[in-house]
Order: structure tokens, then sequence, then C-alpha cells
């Protein structure tokens, strides 16, 4: 295979190193598993020879310069080397003498930890930054209704909710399944049937329709938006935009939010009617609960205001995700790599800060008694 | 000739690194004229910078009289009119095809009526060396010439009287590259434009170019025309060729 390269002899308190054939990089690791072995200061002198060499790399000149940058007592024997040797000999080191060493600045414990705290305090703080932005151009937009970009408007409220509606449906209805198929399970034991009306209507009218229609379209909507602004940034779109006068905040982002808006409540009145249909079918197979009984139950069981709540939940939930999804897209930097990263956290983000807003909402509803 | 753009002691910084420190020049009515320098000395910058697209950190920047320092929102919307912007790679609207892409500032900012704007389209693409049918087509479907050949169509959509290009011939084969010379040569007589350009093609910077500036350690090191170049010192002229290298 590799022929050997580096042949070692020990004289008196000297040591030779001579090089012969064919010294290049693939050849440097075994080089260095011989020298290991030896103790290099311990010699008086170190000679290397490098006149049996018929080829050299700029790797292996590498090898040789650092040998005699360490030791200071190394003699090389430079005798009939050809030209090509000799100039990448030269070469490596009229190089070297450049290269500065750049000390690594490894930061310690409490300096680094600082500096993440600030970059996250700088980011939380930029996303309020960009609500200004929002809120200006929201401004803007309310001083002529010839500014209001009815067009885009539509055209994402049928991007990002219409052709939701599929995957909502059936989400919803498979929630509504489960969560009466579940309680069932349990009131039978009770002679409780009835009651997986009044269940199923509360905990899906105010909480999981809501829920389940942010996340869906968290995953689906909010994760599009953050790609497409990012690509649209990466491609210098945004920038072209921008010289020629056109707002992108009130081009793609408000549109955007706005839509969101509008059609987050309708998503979830399908989300409702889909979960209750799911507990209507569970109830009838599993529980003997005719339709007219489960809706008749359904109309004095479950007050209207469950319903109100879910709904009015949908334009906060909407804001969030579109406002999260269009600022991670605008946080994209000039490479690839950010578009995926920005999409993730805009997914994560929106879910996590609809769940805290369902939170919030809980607690006030309770509290006004309502 | 009045002057069209006039720069003074710009100075930009990003987080610590001084890109400009007091940088000057004066840019002409009805010229072309080239910012040159090597890699990384900021010529882009200073481009995004005259485009309001980025801020500056001192100095002052006049366009077409308007001080980009104190410029109120509606001058700014009003100059953004005035000119036009060619991006390196193009920056067509990708979900827009080539018609749409120039029809769009026509439609948000004039009151035209549709057959005018297709007129209008139509025109640009031809005048740009463009087939009439290539309007349908969307930016991916185009070659790297067509699409710099539509986003000029599209900076001159509203008739601008200047016009940035950032290295309008980087990607280009040398004969589409000529052509695109010839362009903006014809262009300019034609439209009576004055032309802001970016460039490392050492042709068209000689065949196109009346006047340049090269950026060197901050500052212009060289303004004036390229004849000139020639008497400058040795210094000069080794960056001016380290610039014609790449």
């Amino acid at each position: 295979m590799l022929d050997k390269v580096l042949y070692v002899r020990e004289e008196d308190s000297n040591i030779y190193l001579e090089f012969s054939g064919q010294f290049d990089l693939y050849k440097i690791t075994r080089c260095e598993k011989q020298l290991d072995s030896f103790v290099f200061s311990s010699f008086k002198k170190i000679y290397i020879d490098l006149t049996k060499l018929s080829f050299l790399d700029t790797a292996g000149a590498l090898f040789i310069n650092s040998l005699q940058k360490e030791y200071t007592n190394v003699e090389i024997e430079y005798k009939n080397l050809t030209k090509d040797i000799v100039d990448t000999l030269e070469l490596v080191k009229l190089k070297k003498l450049d290269i500065e060493e750049v000390g690594k600045n490894s930061d310690n414990l409490f300096v680094s930890v600082g500096k993440n705290v600030e970059l996250f305090l700088v980011g939380f703080f930029s996303f309020f930054l960009f609500l200004k932005e929002v809120f200006l151009a929201k401004l803007h937009y309310l001083k002529s209704f010839k500014n209001i970009r009815i067009k885009e408007i539509i055209f994402e409220i049928n991007e990002s909710g219409i052709k939701a509606l599929g995957i909502i449906s059936i989400t919803s209805i498979l929630i509504g399944l489960v969560v009466a198929y579940q309680s069932a399970y349990q009131l039978k034991i009770y002679g409780a049937n009835i009651f997986v009306v009044d269940m199923l209507g509360i905990s899906m009218l105010r909480e999981l329709a809501p829920l389940i229609t942010a996340i869906v379209i968290a995953g689906r909507s909010g994760s599009a938006f953050t790609a497409q602004i990012g690509a649209m940034k990466i491609t210098e779109e945004l920038d072209a935009m921008r010289t020629m006068g056109f707002d992108p905040y009130a081009f793609l982002v408000l549109p955007r939010i706005i839509a969101l808006m509008i059609v987050m409540p309708m998503l979830i009145f399908v989300s409702d009617m889909m979960g209750i249909l799911g507990g209507i079918i569970v109830a009838n197979l599993d529980l003997n609960i005719s339709f007219t009984l489960f809706l008749d139950r359904f109309s004095t069981a479950v007050d209207i205001k469950h319903f109100y709540i879910g709904l009015f939940k949908g334009p906060f939930f909407a804001f969030l995700i579109a406002t999260i999804g269009i600022y991670r897209g605008l946080k994209v930097k000039n490479d690839t790599q950010s578009i995926g990263f920005n999409t993730t956290r805009s997914v994560v983000e929106s879910i996590f800060a609809v769940i805290v807003c369902d939170a919030i909402f809980s607690i006030i509803f309770t509290n006004m008694g309502i | 000739m009045g002057s069209i753009i006039k720069v003074r002691d710009v100075k930009t910084i990003f987080d610590k690194r001084v890109v400009h420190d007091g940088l000057n020049l004066t840019i002409n009515q009805g010229e072309i004229y080239g910012l040159l320098g090597s890699s990384g000395c900021g010529k882009t910058t200073l481009l995004r910078e005259m485009v309001m697209l980025q801020d500056f950190h001192g100095g002052e920047i006049e366009i077409l009289g308007n001080n980009l320092s104190n410029i109120s929102f509606e001058n700014s919307q009003k100059l953004k009119r005035e000119w036009g912007v060619l991006f390196q790679a193009g920056a067509l609207f990708s979900s827009l095809t080539v018609a749409q892409n120039i029809a769009l500032p026509l439609i948000e900012y004039s009151d035209l009526s549709k057959k005018m704007i297709d007129e209008i389209v139509k025109f640009k693409i031809n005048l740009v060396g463009l087939k009439t049918s290539d309007g349908n087509l969307y930016p991916s479907q185009l070659s790297g010439g067509m699409k710099k050949k539509s986003a000029l169509a599209r900076s001159l959509a509203m008739d601008p009287k200047l016009l940035f290009l950032d290295e309008p011939t980087s990607g280009l084969d040398p004969v589409s590259a000529r052509e695109f010379d010839s362009l903006i040569l014809k262009l300019r007589s034609l439209l009576n434009l004055t032309i802001v350009m970016i460039s490392h093609d050492l042709r068209s910077i000689y065949d196109t170019l009346d006047r340049l500036a090269i950026i060197d350690n901050k500052k212009i090191a060289y303004e004036g025309s390229i004849d000139n170049i020639d008497s400058l010192k040795g210094d000069f002229k080794h960056i001016f060729m380290k610039v014609d290298d790449e």
C-alpha cells in the first residue's frame, strides 16, 4: 500500500529523520505516529534529510516546517533537491509568517450566559419594534380606504383560511369522537350517559375548537408566512419593494394579519360544528342517545356564551400566529439555513403564545364569571 | 449639467467595523457613473444607502435635491418613483409574471386604464430586448440574462430619471454582457437617464462609464474619468487592477 517515507535513526545524542519518496498529506499521520515515541527535547540535534524526497506537497512541507519551528536545534539537509520541492518549502515558510495567531476568545460561563440573555432580550424587544411598525402601517391604512389592499386580503383568506377547512374539519371531528368516546366509557359506569352532551359541548366550544384551529393554522399558515417572506428576503424582493416605494408592511404583512383575523372565527365555527358532529356520532352508536335527544339536551345544557367565548378568542390567536410567523420571516438572514431555523421557531413560538393567551383568557373569563 | 447626487462625509459603521469614513462624491445629470473597489469595500453598502435601504451614521446624502437624513415620508415616496433599482439577481417578484412585475408600479401609482398599462408593459419589454411573449413567463422560468433584462424593464416602468445598477453584467456570458452594456448606453441616450452602477467587469467599465469612483480604505481614492486613471500613482492603479482581476 503506502510506501514508508520516514526512516528514523538515533546516533549518539542526535536523531536523523530521513524522508524519501512521495511525502504528501496521506502520509503525515503515519509519520506523526512514528515520531510520537521519541522525546525530541532529549536530543542534542535533529537532522532532517530531504535528499531522497521525490515529491512534497504543501501539507508535507507544513509538517516539516512545524518541526523546524518547534525545535530550535533542527538542521535540514537540502542537497540535490528538485526545484519544485524547494519552492514548496519556501512558499510554506513565506506564507506561514503571515499567519497571525488568533486566540479563540472563549468566554467564561458568566460572560456567555450574559451574552445569551442579552441576545434573548434584544430579540424579545425587537418583536415589539416589529409590532410598532405593524401598527404604524395600520394607521396609514386607516387614513384612506383606498390604501386597504382588499385583493391581497381576499387572496390570503382563501390561501390560509378556506384551503385549511379540510384539515380542520377532519381534526375536529376526530377530537370530538375521541372526547365523546372516552367520556362515554366513564359516564356509562354511573349511568350518566346524557351528560356527554354537557361535557362535549362546553369543552369543544369553549376550549378545544379554538385551540385545535389555532394549532393547525400555526403549523400550516404561520409556517408558510415565515417561509414565503423569508425567501422573499433572501432574493432581495423585499428590498426591491422598498426601493419602489411599496411598504412591505402594507403589501405583505397587514393583509396576512387581517386576513387571518377575519377567517379565524369562521374556522373555529367550522371546528365547533365538526367536533359536535363527532360527539353526536359516538353518542348515537355508543350511548344510544338519539340525534334529537342530543340536540334537545344541548340547547338546555350548553350556554351560548361558551360559543361566543370560543369565537372571541379567534382574532387574538390569529393575530399572534400571523405576527409571529411574519416577524420570523423578516428575521431570516441571508442564508438558506435561517429559513428552516426561523420556520421551526415560528411554529413553536406561535403555538406557545396561543396557549399562553388561552390561559390568560381562561383566568380573565372565569374571574369575570362568564 | 447639475449634480443629481451629492454624498458628503458619509460614515458607516457595522457593529464596530468602520466601512465608510468621510466619503464624498458627486454624480452629475446624464452621466454613467461607476462605483468600483475591491470586494468588501462597501460599494453595495453605499448604493443601499443611496436608495434608502440602509441607514448611515454621519454625513449627508442628497439625491435629486432631497436630503436623505431628514426626508419626509411623502417626499421619500415621491423620490422612490423617480428612480429605478436593478438588483444583482434581479429580485423580480416570484409570484408574478414578468409582465405583471413591470405593470405593478404602474397599477399602484397611476390611474391608467388596463389597456394603456398593457401597452406600456409591452413597450418596456421590447425596449430591453425581450420578446413580447416573454412577458407571460414567471421569474423561475427565465435565464440569468433574461432575469436581468426583465428587472431592468421593471425599474424603467415609471420612466425614472435615475437608475441604480448593482453589477448589471455579473453572471452573464461575455456576449450577453456586451449586449447589456450597449443596451445601457442606448437607454441613456433614449431616455436621458443618469445611471449609477457597481461593476467589476473591465470591458463594461471601459465601454460604458463616463466617470467613476474607486472606494478604498473607507474613502474615495479616485473620482474622475477613466482616461485620467492612467496618470494616477501606481498604488491606486494597483487597486484598480485588482478590481479588474475579479
